[in-house]
This record gives structure tokens, C-alpha cells and sequence, in this order.
């Protein structure tokens, strides 16, 4: 019991850390990188997508990611009663 | 009163700032002087991560090498903060969690071995000692342009600084100041972007000018820029010259080390709880994104900025370019330092900047009656010149001035005290004198700040390259080394302490070869380079920039293999692995 809620908790964590870097990849590699010429056919106002995403784009991302596993993992961690205090 | 007057000012008040705050909060034992006493709240925490992490490569030179690269730029912004996420996501909640002082002491116990300890530690301080020369070359940039001073004086007044309150205060005393100068380089760095954003689009928040279009032309910036590079032989602003595959492994050679360096992850060491460790991450981003998206506008702007002064008219006319003897006074003065040079080739008495590299661009120049560029601007100078070239007033080339120097000491400062941790509590302590008492090991962790200040000064008179360059391959090291088995130690039980020793010295020993053999780093003495750094001779095509992904691949590969052929580690470490994986024991634990 003890060992599959430990299972659980840990497999619910490696889901999210997965889900939240598939999110960091596309953003930075996908975007900004590896389809930047195709990002780079739109245009948002005085930027060509690809290259917003490489210099700006993706740092907001970033930002918005680490707050929301902060977020998530302290309600996960809740749901497993491991929380601090 | 006059400018120099006024830097004097402004940079001797900001000194006495961070020397009051080490006297109000120095260290009285190893935990104060290691991590703070673990009493540093997410947000002040955050807003010390981001000056520690924001290094005079960051301030001074990040927003010039853009200004040049342009699309290529594009692997520091994301390389420099992208990190963050594998740090929050993947590090530092266990980290914290493992409630040690030092990096090398989780290697140490997660190794169960006194030799993981020892290469761990060499690791760190080939890392950081690396990154502190690039630190050094900013405050002496920083000192010998604004102070007036030899770069030699201006050198041994930073590390004075820094001795200060690094050995006074240890980690308490640097968290909190790095928290002033967090509030002194974001303010310097930010005021004369929106100045220059108003100027240049109108719009007053540089990272919507970078997309605005310049005032009364119609064109948006980055179209007007492109334009204008291309039709001086320059390659296109928006898209770049490195090959892919270069810039993704330098990108994410940049991210890993990040997440590897260990003046960073220390810093996650000084919160109270796991929970405020993922929380820490997220905002020291906010606070490091707020530079990182002003950067770029800030380069595109100096860039166009630059052209403007110098090519006046239209292209090609006789009279489009600047006359030397109409140079605005900032050419002058950055003259005098040498990082601004004119060479008057063609005898016109006035300033041709263009590709002159450019063999496609070679024709129209000889029409144009041009016999080569004339200008050189070194990359390093483009922020701390900007505000003078834009024109703003004295009392802001001051504060950059001081926003600078900032960047640099409490970056120097982080680095200096992880070195001075390495050998008093992981040599010493550790390793050769496990009983000493803690006033001795304290005063251990003095001296050893001291002596690693003078090393960092001495490397700072010659140090390789430029700035960024500099710090760019300790982030090499850094994912090659220490990454890999941080994070195998967390996420792959089975990983043993002959993987790691393993994996660890095949990971440094490649990156660090290769990069010496390209371009040379502390061999100089012995001729290195050796070999010519072009893209022909480069594995797979990857510069050293981004060699640093190829030795950490290496790393995690020589790891998993050797610990899969040697004996899995005890069920000790097995337990202390639980352990470290949730933030608070299971209550079934003590049923």
C-alpha cells in the first residue's frame, strides 16, 4: 500500500515534469530553433514569429512553466499528504 | 558637476551600500556563512539568484554580442534562461530537500564516496574559476572606462569589494547585497532601454519597441535593420549564420550548465522549505527575464542606432558617411580605451562601416570607392556606450556605470564563496580534517575566500577571449561534468558511484580538451590552440561553444554503462534516494 502510493506520487510528478519540458522543447528547440525559418512566415506586428520566439517569446514561456509546476506539484503534493508545515 | 565626478558618486554610494548590509548581516557560524542560515525568503532569494546568475556577461556584453549576431544571439537568451526550467523541474526541489551545504557533499553522499567528492570538487572550482576570470575582465572594462582608472587599480578595488563582505558575511552577507545590486543593475539596465525605445519607435517599453516601428518611417525596426545590414554587405539581422545543429548544442549546452552550475544551485540551498525552492526558481526567472527580454531590443536598437551615427546619408554617396572630424564626443572617449578604432583606409577623412568579409559584397564597395571597413567596435562596450550614443544625460551613464560593476562583483562574489565552500567544507572538512571544529572550519572558509579572490584578480589580467566567450565555456563544463550525475543521482537509483566518477571525468576531460584544443584556455603557456577553430575541423559540426552537449551525452552514456557492469549501490542510498523524492515523509513511514 505505503510502496504504491509512493509509486503513485513519484509517477505523478515525472508526468508533469514530462508534460511541462514537452512544453520547454517546443517553445525554445521547435520555435526558435529547428522550425524557425517555417515560424518565421508569420509575422505578429514588427516580428517574424520565429525569431519572437527566439529572443523573447520563449523566456516567457520559461517563466510561465515554473510557476505553474510550483503550482501543480503543491497540489499534487497535497493530494499525497507530503506536504511541508 | 561633471560626469566623472558623478560616476564617482554614484558607484562610491553603491559600494557603501553593499558594505553596510555585509556588516549588518555577517555570518557567526558555517551555516550563515554556507547558506544563510537557511532563512532566505522565495522572493529575496529570486531576486539573489537573478545577480548572482546575471554576470558582467549579461550586462555589459550580452546586448553587444547581440547587436552583432543578431538571429545568433538568440542561444544566450534561451540558452540563460531556459535552464531555470531543468533547474525548478529536475534539481533543486531535491536538492534543498537533501538539506546539505554543498553540491559536492550531495555527490559525495549519493556516491557514498570520498573520491566522487574529490572530482566533484575539482569539477567546481575548474567551473568557476573559469567564470570568474570572465568576471574580472568586465570590472576592470567597467573601471578603466568610467573611473579613468588603470585596469590594473580598478581590478584590485573590485576585489577588494568583494573581500569585504565575501568573507565577512559568507552566504548571508553576499544574499543580501546581491538583493541591493539586484535592485541597482535591473534599474541601471532598464532606464536607458526605455529611453532609447522613446527615441527610436516611441514607444516606451523596449520590448514592444523591438517590434514597433521607427518613429515617422513606417517600417518596423527589424525590417529598417535588415535592410540596412544586408545593403552594407552584413548578413540579415533576423536570420543567422550559425549552422542548426550549432545552435541548438550551444542552446542547450547553455541550459544544461546553467542547471549544472553550482554557484547557482547553492543558492537553493538558503530557502526554508521544498516547496519554496520551486517557487525561488520561478522567480528568480521573473527577475532574470526582465534583463533577458530587454536585451535584445536593446541590441537591435544599439545596432541601429550605431549605423545611423555613422552612415548618415544614403549608401554609397560621397558624402553618406560620417566625417571623423564630426565624431560626437563618445567615439572619442571610447577611443582612448582602444575598443573603439578608426582606420582612415581610404583617405576620405570620413568612417566606412561595412563587410568587408563579405567577397559578395567586395564589387559594390570598390564602386562605392571603399577600401576596406574602417571601424572596429568591441562587442563588450555596446551597453555601457549606449546611453551616450543615444545622448541621455550624465546621471545615467553613471548608473550604468554602477549597474555594471554591480553585475559583475555579485557574481564574482557567489562564485568566490562556492570555490571557498569547496575546499573548507568539502576538502577540509570532508575529506582531511573531518573533526575540526566549526569556528576553525569558518575561519577555513575565510581564508579560502581570500586566497580564491587573489586567483580570480590574477586571471583577470588575461583572461581568453571575450567576455561572454569566457563564461560561455564554464557552462560547457558545467553540463558535461556535473549535471549528468546530479541528475542521474535523483532520477536513476541504479547509478553507482564508479558510473558517476566515471562519467564525470569523461564528460570534463572531453569538453575541456576540446575547447582548449580550439581555442585555448589555461594552456596558453603551452601553445595552445592547437588546432584552427572553423567549422570543417569541428565533430559533427558543433562549435566548442556547444561541445559541452557531446561531453555530457558522453556522460550520462559512460555512467549508466559502467554502473550496469558494477555493483548497484547500497540500500542506504537506495532509502536516502526515497527520501530526497517527496517534500515531506509518508506518514505510513513511521507506521
Amino acid at each position: 500500500m505505503h510502496l504504491d502510493k509512493r509509486m503513485a506520487y513519484w509517477r505523478a510528478n515525472l508526468n508533469l515534469v514530462g508534460v511541462c519540458l514537452a512544453i520547454w522543447f517546443v517553445c525554445s528547440f521547435g520555435f526558435g530553433v529547428l522550425f524557425v525559418d517555417q515560424m518565421n512566415h508569420i509575422r505578429v506586428g514588427g516580428f517574424q514569429l520565429g525569431f519572437w520566439f527566439a529572443q523573447q517569446g520563449s523566456i516567457y514561456i520559461f517563466v510561465a512553466l515554473i510557476f505553474f509546476y510550483a503550482w501543480r506539484m503543491n497540489r499534487i503534493d497535497r493530494k499525497f499528504d507530503v506536504h511541508e508545515d | 558637476m561633471s560626469l566623472q565626478g558623478l560616476t564617482y558618486f554614484v558607484v562610491g554610494l553603491s559600494f557603501a551600500l553593499y558594505i553596510g548590509i555585509a556588516i549588518w548581516s555577517r555570518a557567526h557560524n558555517t551555516g550563515d556563512f554556507y547558506i544563510a542560515g537557511r532563512g532566505v525568503s522565495p522572493v529575496a532569494n529570486g531576486m539573489a539568484t537573478a545577480a548572482d546568475w546575471m554576470s558582467a556577461a549579461s550586462f555589459i556584453s550580452m546586448a553587444g554580442l547581440i547587436a552583432f549576431l543578431g538571429y545568433d544571439g538568440s542561444v544566450y537568451l534561451m540558452g540563460w534562461t531556459g535552464g531555470y526550467v531543468l533547474l525548478a523541474l529536475l534539481l533543486a526541489p531535491y536538492l534543498r530537500k537533501f538539506g546539505k551545504f554543498t553540491v559536492p557533499e550531495f555527490i559525495a553522499e549519493r556516491y557514498y564516496s570520498r573520491t566522487a567528492r574529490i572530482v566533484a570538487v575539482i569539477c567546481l572550482i575548474f567551473i568557476s574559476f573559469t567564470y570568474v576570470a570572465g568576471q574580472m575582465r568586465g570590472v576592470g572594462i567597467v573601471f578603466s572606462r568610467f573611473l579613468e582608472v588603470e585596469v590594473t587599480v580598478g581590478l584590485l578595488i573590485g576585489m577588494g569589494i568583494v573581500f569585504v563582505y565575501a568573507v565577512l558575511g559568507g552566504m548571508k552577507g553576499i544574499t543580501y547585497t546581491q538583493v541591493a545590486q539586484y535592485c541597482v543593475l535591473i534599474f541601471a539596465y532598464t532606464v536607458p532601454a526605455v529611453f532609447i525605445a522613446i527615441q527610436i519607435t516611441g514607444n516606451p517599453i523596449p520590448q514592444l519597441a523591438f517590434g514597433s516601428e521607427v518613429a515617422g518611417s513606417g517600417t518596423a525596426l527589424l525590417d529598417k535593420l535588415d535592410d540596412i545590414v544586408t545593403s552594407l554587405g552584413f548578413n540579415q539581422y533576423t536570420s543567422g549564420t550559425k549552422s542548426r545543429i550549432d545552435v541548438f548544442c550551444i542552446t542547450l549546452a547553455l541550459m544544461a550548465g546553467t542547471a549544472g552550475l553550482p554557484h547557482v544551485i547553492v543558492r537553493f540551498f538558503t530557502v526554508p522549505k521544498v516547496r519554496d525552492a520551486r517557487l525561488s526558481a520561478g522567480y528568480a526567472l521573473l527577475f532574470i527575464a526582465i534583463l533577458y527580454t530587454t536585451a535584445p531590443a536593446v541590441g537591435s536598437m544599439a545596432r541601429y542606432n550605431l549605423i545611423e551615427t555613422i552612415q548618415p546619408g544614403a549608401i554609397g554617396s560621397a558624402a553618406g558617411n560620417m566625417a571623423y572630424d564630426d565624431r560626437p564626443d563618445w567615439f572619442e572617449t571610447w577611443e582612448q580605451t582602444g575598443l573603439v578604432r578608426f582606420d582612415d583606409k581610404n583617405g576620405d577623412g570620413r568612417i566606412q562601416y561595412y563587410n568587408d568579409a563579405n567577397a559578395g559584397f567586395a564589387a559594390q564597395a570598390a564602386e562605392y570607392g571603399w577600401q576596406g571597413n574602417e571601424l572596429s567596435v568591441d562587442r563588450d562596450i555596446m551597453v555601457l556606450a549606449n546611453p551616450e550614443i543615444a545622448g541621455l544625460p550624465n546621471w545615467v551613464i553613471a548608473l550604468v556605470a554602477a549597474g555594471g560593476i554591480a553585475a559583475a562583483l555579485s557574481t564574482a562574489a557567489g562564485l568566490l564563496l562556492v570555490i571557498s565552500a569547496a575546499v573548507s567544507h568539502d576538502l577540509i572538512k570532508g575529506i582531511f580534517v573531518p573533526h575540526i571544529s566549526e569556528k576553525r572550519e569558518l575561519l577555513a572558509g575565510r581564508i579560502a575566500a581570500a586566497f580564491a579572490i587573489m586567483v580570480a584578480g590574477y586571471l583577470g589580467f588575461d583572461p581568453p577571449g571575450w567576455v561572454a566567450q569566457v563564461v560561455a565555456f564554464a557552462f560547457g563544463l558545467a553540463a558535461a561534468s556535473l549535471f549528468p550525475v546530479i541528475l542521474l543521482g535523483i532520477f536513476f537509483k541504479r547509478v553507482n558511484k564508479q558510473g558517476a566518477i566515471a562519467g564525470m571525468l569523461t564528460g570534463l576531460l572531453f569538453t575541456y580538451g576540446y575547447i582548449e584544443y580550439f581555442k585555448g584556455l589555461f594552456l596558453k603557456w603551452a601553445g595552445s590552440p592547437w588546432g584552427e577553430n572553423i567549422a570543417e575541423y569541428w565533430l559533427f559540426g558543433i562549435s566548442p561553444e556547444g561541445i559541452g552537449v557531446v561531453g555530457m551525452c558522453l556522460n550520462f552514456i559512460v555512467a549508466i554503462t559502467v554502473s550496469h557492469f558494477t555493483a548497484p549501490p547500497p540500500e542506504r542510498i537506495q532509502h536516502m534516494i526515497e527520501h530526497i523524492r517527496v517534500p515531506r515523509h509518508f506518514d505510513e513511514d513511521h507506521a
